[in-house]
């Protein structure tokens, strides 16, 4: 039976790290209160930036770093457009997703020609834990594992405190549901917005970096492959918590490897391809279950009107 | 606190236009005025949203210019808003701290909740800090936005319009928590146009009109009367003057309706009501036990599960809304921003939103602007709708006056009932006075008027029957003329009690 191979399950924990990273960024974004569908395009951005800045330096830990800024930079520019101008939320996001595809693909084509990027690329490191790596069967899933999925599931469980238990993470509640009452009581909601927007960036671009350099050692024009909708609705899914999200990244991921697994037994790979983008249309539709938006997501908020 | 000559000149109006008034320590000051008579400015202006244009505002003896809320806080002031400035998916204790939790980076969320309930029993405002805001009544969310004053070590309470969303059971709660507070001598600003309240709870008051303060009296030697008339700048008819009923035949017959919300509650739970030509019937109950439920039914914007309703005859139980219009129905709905009115559209649209169809105001299928403005000019004559300018849109008008183009529209059908929802909901004494008059000029008219009220002295003044509706179910049907608030109040809780005067 193939759920009994740890195989399946370790693939299903890589699969999920490239969901689980933005599907988080998007939540701490839509929970101050903007609306972020661009972590595709961040995604595409990390996953480029990673990748040059990798070869450029010849250390995959540098490439790592430019993805974050560059990452960072992208989204602070959708949270000024978002918050400043007050700009249409997911016209901008999508804007970002276009200039994304485009610029990556230019970039690639003419720093590194036809060929792609060079094969000689650093890539992060695949890591074991000593000690876990002996349990039998749960040792076979994290073993030989990129850093970056064990960097992944410390960010989850840091980023569900963060939100649900600490003084800041209760003011980007605050701002996501009634920005309003937040200002009334001297909460900059401004600041608080351009923290969580960046704050997704980071963690989007941390997710397409993983594709580049954590995965492969490469980039390829569109590698992210729609993964930043499919985190988008693996956040709604988890109903906007760090926690939740990971959760559906992990069905989603389930999915995709058992896409990989089922191949070549007769069932059609167009089909089962199929699975996850199927699964996020239900998800998108509000089939599975009901998820309640922070009431302020998506509405900019302007204190000279109040 | 004192303010001396406030003024606020926006371009073209002034909306302040000098404001004078004295807050003792540890009274309860109420200020009285009619909606647009400038208390939400003044209140803009004392709680640092506004600035004024002269005049000065003195707090703890000193001159102060609060530039944000945040500033007036930090000074001691302590607003509830009418409209909650609260997180519903935040707890209460949450919503309490916000923005001064303790704890350093981790929220200390036991701390909070001890700090909460401490002040909850220092001023005997019993709540629990751990529960969820949206599970909440109005009234306790209230509690939780004096809470909020108090943690941030509020000197004063400034109560913007309290009692506008309050059941009579959770006003009488307020009233009993100011002079809770009146007794630890924490000063109350109390800001409202409902007469009778200001006179139960307030030591003095200031009236206001068109931006100025009239005058200030001892609320012990004033009367409904003298206050109305200050707030009005005339004479203002308080009880409704209406000679007795000659109901004839009845127009509309429900019998054993059971109704579902959107949500899919049952809401009306077998009502069986008459109403005769010629007669206003209140049905009076406590919010939320099917009154407005079974209300959409009859005017078609809810279909029955169960039961029949016969209008004039006809059963028109599966009728449209449209249908039941052309039949001689007409809809004041309760919510006149959201069922009343499309308020991006100006007055002329409006008033045609129901005929826009048939001549005269389309011919062929297209609108004749003509007609219709005509038709709205005449409209806005009758009624004194202000400003009177057909081309503004809805949304420019004060309520009062929207609620008079919706009164209007449908009156002027010379239809055969007329179903209020709330007709008064928000509105001022002056307006007040003017729809009450045309309910009871319809119903001399020999039409039928279904009365749905929350406003119980409403009910009691203008109907001539009054049916009393409790969890979906019609408790009683009493006579207008020898009911009381009492019996009333007695049987909105759906207790039979033991009214001798009972008819059903």
């Amino acid at each position: 039976m193939i759920f009994s191979d740890p195989e399946i399950w370790a693939a299903t924990l890589s699969m999920a790290v490239p969901l689980a990273l933005p599907a988080i960024g998007g939540t701490f974004s839509e929970r101050t209160g903007v609306v972020n569908i661009a972590m595709e395009g961040i995604m595409l951005i990390g996953a480029f930036f990673a990748v040059a800045f990798s070869y450029w330096t010849g250390s995959a830990w540098l490439g790592l770093l430019a993805a974050l800024i560059c990452g960072g930079l992208t989204a602070a520019a959708l949270a000024w457009g978002a918050i400043r101008v007050s700009a249409d939320q997911t016209v901008l996001g999508m804007g970002i997703n276009i200039f994304a595809a485009g610029l990556t693909t230019f970039l690639l084509n003419t720093l590194f020609g036809f060929n792609g990027t060079p094969i000689s690329t650093p890539k992060l490191p695949n890591i074991s834990i000593p000690g876990l790596d002996n349990i039998p069967y749960i040792g076979v899933i994290f073993q030989n594992q990129s850093i970056l999925v064990y960097i992944m599931i410390v960010l989850v469980i840091v980023s569900h405190w963060f939100l649900f238990h600490t003084r800041l993470g209760l003011r980007m509640r605050s701002v996501g549901e009634h920005p309003l009452a937040a200002d009334t009581l001297g909460i900059n909601v401004w600041r608080i917005r351009y923290f969580g927007v960046i704050l997704s960036g980071l963690f989007s671009a941390l997710g397409g970096a993983y594709l580049s350099i954590g995965v492969l050692n490469g980039f390829t024009a569109n590698m992210t492959n729609g993964r930043g909708y499919i985190a988008l609705a693996a956040m709604i899914f988890g109903k906007w918590t760090p926690l939740g999200s990971f959760g559906a990244a992990l069905i989603f991921g389930f999915s995709t490897a058992l896409g990989i697994v089922l191949q070549g037994q007769g069932i059609s790979s167009n089909l089962l391809q199929m699975i996850p983008y199927a699964l996020t249309i239900l998800a998108l539709a509000g089939l599975v279950g009901r998820a309640v938006a922070p009431a302020a997501d998506g509405i900019p908020y302007d204190p000279r009107r109040s | 606190m004192e303010i001396v000559d406030l003024k606020k000149w926006f371009p073209g109006v002034k909306a302040n236009d000098g404001v004078n008034l004295t807050l003792r320590g540890g009274e309860v000051h109420a200020i009285l005025g009619e909606n647009g008579a400038g208390k939400s400015t003044l209140m803009k202006m004392i709680y640092g949203l506004l600035e004024p244009t002269s005049g000065e505002i003195r707090f703890m003896g000193k001159a102060v210019h609060f530039r944000s809320p945040r500033e007036a806080i930090h000074a001691g002031i302590g607003m509830v808003h009418q409209h909650f400035m609260l997180i519903p998916a935040l707890t209460v204790a949450e919503n309490v701290v916000l923005g001064d939790e303790p704890g350093r980076i981790k929220f200390d969320r036991k701390e909070a909740q001890k700090r909460v309930r401490e002040l909850s029993e220092k001023y005997r405002l019993a709540i629990d800090p751990s529960a969820k805001v949206a599970d909440l009544s109005v009234g306790l969310q209230q509690r939780v936005e004096i809470l909020k004053a108090f943690y941030r070590k509020a000197k004063l309470i400034i109560l913007d319009e309290p009692t506008a969303l309050l059941t009579p059971q959770e006003t009488r709660e307020l009233f009993s928590i100011i002079r809770g507070l009146k007794a630890e001598g924490v000063p109350v600003l109390f800001i409202s146009h409902k007469l009778d309240e200001v006179l139960e709870i307030s030591d003095r008051v200031t009236v206001m009109r068109a931006g100025k303060t009239v005058e200030t009296v001892e609320t012990k030697g004033a009367t409904p009367q003298t206050l109305a008339n200050l707030m009005v700048g005339r004479e203002v008819v308080l009880r409704v003057e209406k000679s007795d009923a000659h109901p004839g035949e009845p127009i509309l017959q429900v019998h054993d309706l059971h109704v579902r919300d959107f949500g899919r509650m049952e809401r009306v739970k077998g009502v069986n009501l008459e109403l005769r030509r010629g007669e206003i019937l209140g049905l009076a109950g406590i919010d939320g036990n099917g009154q407005f439920e079974l209300a959409d039914a009859i005017a078609g914007l809810l279909k029955p599960e169960q039961g029949q309703i016969i209008f004039d005859g006809d059963d028109i139980t599966r009728w449209s809304p449209a249908e039941r219009t052309e039949r001689g129905i007409a809809y004041v709905p309760q919510d006149r921003q959201l069922d009343g009115l499309v308020l991006s559209f100006n007055l002329v649209e409006n008033t045609i939103l129901r005929d826009f169809r048939k001549r005269p105001f389309a011919k062929n299928g297209v609108i004749d602007r003509t007609a219709a403005t005509n038709y709205t000019e005449r409209l806005i004559r009758e009624f004194d709708v202000r400003p009177p300018d057909a081309s503004r849109k809805a949304s420019e008008l004060s309520g009062g006056n929207q609620q008079k183009v919706i009164l209007a529209r449908e009156v002027s059908r010379d239809p055969l009932m007329l179903i209020a929802a709330q007709p008064t909901r928000g509105l001022d004494v002056g307006a007040i006075e003017g729809i009450h008059r045309q309910l009871v000029r319809l119903r001399d008219e020999g039409k039928g008027v279904l009365l749905v009220s929350l406003e119980l002295e409403e009910i009691l003044s203008l109907s001539d029957r009054i049916a009393v509706i409790h969890d979906g179910r019609i408790v009683d049907i009493v006579p207008g003329a020898q009911a009381t608030r009492e019996q009333i109040g007695l049987l909105m809780t759906g207790s039979r009690g033991h009214s001798e005067v009972s008819m059903s």
